[in-house]
């Protein structure tokens, strides 16, 4: 009897897609468990997918203690991430992160939800972009 | 459980004496259960034939189950016998999309201008289901049902019953997904559905030198097709959506190759013929 839980189609084909980018890119399942990120998103974690797994989307986020332009503490409610995964939406925020190398690095987070079939939320993605 | 195939050809029809052994007619397949329960999955014209059969014998309930609705696998609906009785019903399964119900996407290729008839003047009485999101229960049988690579909305299927397995994907591309046979099995298209199963049928359209230059029309090669089979695991494999451009020799020789590639199936590859019985032991 089948065990297991395959991830969505569209899931499957986001990786191949994210895969094949070159720029920085995450995708987190529908229960906000982050599932991949590409080898370009690897300068900014500090590590390969590869070593760190899959985990959940909140506990990888603080991990790279976000903080807005002005260094203050970014709200977890505006975590583009967050708010993709909780509101549905897109959303976009200008921030800086502390990396797992020890570097803090300017980016912009644009993350946005990926609807299948008819109404059914199946995962976020997120896109780094470097400032 | 016992799976008969009634079309396997993919694409387009192809009678002709190239293609006695293996049928012309396009995809459909039924599976009966112990129980008397009677699954047909898609509906390409091999769907006349078995209509035929299943007034013969007096069925008049059955399980029609579309991967998606492209025309090899739904032409043959508008000559199915029980869509013409009065005293028959269909329970038909489809995927869903986005904006046009199950039932409106069907009745396009069956009402004028392109049929005389509209489906929903037909006597036998249909009922329509998009198809649940997880598994569920028809009967004895347990079933799944996964959004796999093809262009469009399409589903393979996964029947669980009488002590075994079947699944049925014949139209996939899984290679649009990178290197799956080194993925784990969670990220691979239709993995749920062909993980472990007693029998696959699955699409194998091409020789690999034919799908360079096919890629993306939504099909595999016949590499592909054992690789996946090992990727998932698959115990017994039937090759299936065959070419409209393979003879019987040909397909002969897709056999033999898929032979060649050395996968870890409990048996050896077959291609799929039109009128072939598969029986499946209980396990
Ligand atoms: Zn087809
Ligand atoms: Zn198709």
């Amino acid at each position: 009897m089948a065990t297991a839980r395959s991830k969505h189609l569209v899931l499957i084909l986001a990786r191949e897609l994210a895969s094949n980018l070159a720029t920085p890119t995450l995708i987190a399942d529908a229960e906000g468990t982050l599932v991949f990120f590409n080898d370009a998103a690897e300068e900014i974690v500090g590590r390969g997918f590869s070593e760190i797994g899959e985990m959940p989307m909140d506990e990888f986020s603080a991990s790279f203690t976000p903080r807005t332009r002005n260094h203050a503490p970014l709200a977890d409610e505006r975590r583009p991430t967050r708010i993709a995964l909780e509101e549905r939406r897109a959303a976009h925020e200008q921030l800086w992160v502390l990396s797992r190398d020890g570097v803090d690095r300017q980016v912009a987070i644009t993350a946005f939800p990926l609807f299948a079939e008819a109404d059914e939320f199946v995962g976020i993605v997120g896109i780094f972009w470097r400032e | 459980m016992r799976v008969r195939i009634w079309g396997c050809r993919g694409s387009v029809p192809t009678p002709g004496p190239q293609t006695v052994r293996c049928g012309g007619n396009t995809s459909c397949i039924e599976i009966s259960l112990d129980d008397g329960t009677v699954f047909v999955l898609d509906a390409g014209t091999g769907i006349r034939e078995l209509g035929n059969q299943l007034a013969e014998n007096g069925v008049k309930h059955v399980h029609l189950m579309l991967t998606h609705l492209h025309l090899d696998h739904l032409e043959g609906l508008r000559f199915f016998a029980p869509l013409f009785d009065p005293e028959s019903t269909i329970d038909l399964w489809g995927p869903r999309s986005p904006v046009v119900t199950l039932k409106e996407r069907i009745r396009r290729s069956f009402s004028p201008p392109l049929f005389p008839i509209d489906l929903m003047d037909t006597p036998g009485r249909v009922n329509f289901h998009e198809l649940p999101k997880t598994q569920w229960r028809i009967g004895e049988a347990r079933l799944i049902a996964s959004l796999i690579v093809h262009p469009g909305p399409t589903v393979g299927y996964r029947i669980e019953a009488d002590g075994s397995s079947v699944a049925y994907i014949p139209d996939h591309e899984p290679a649009l997904t990178g290197d799956f046979a080194r993925r784990s099995r969670d990220w691979i298209s239709g993995g749920s559905i062909a993980e472990d199963v007693d029998l696959l049928l699955h699409d194998a359209q091409y020789f690999e030198e034919e799908y360079d230059g096919r890629l993306g029309w939504g099909h595999s090669s016949v590499d592909s097709a054992m690789a996946y089979a090992d990727a998932v695991g698959a115990r017994r494999v039937v090759l299936f959506h065959h070419d409209p451009t393979h003879s019987d020799e040909t397909m002969e020789r897709l056999e033999a190759e898929a032979r060649s590639l050395g996968s870890n199936t409990h048996d050896p590859p077959i291609v799929a013929r039109e009128g072939m019985v598969l029986e499946l032991p209980s396990r």
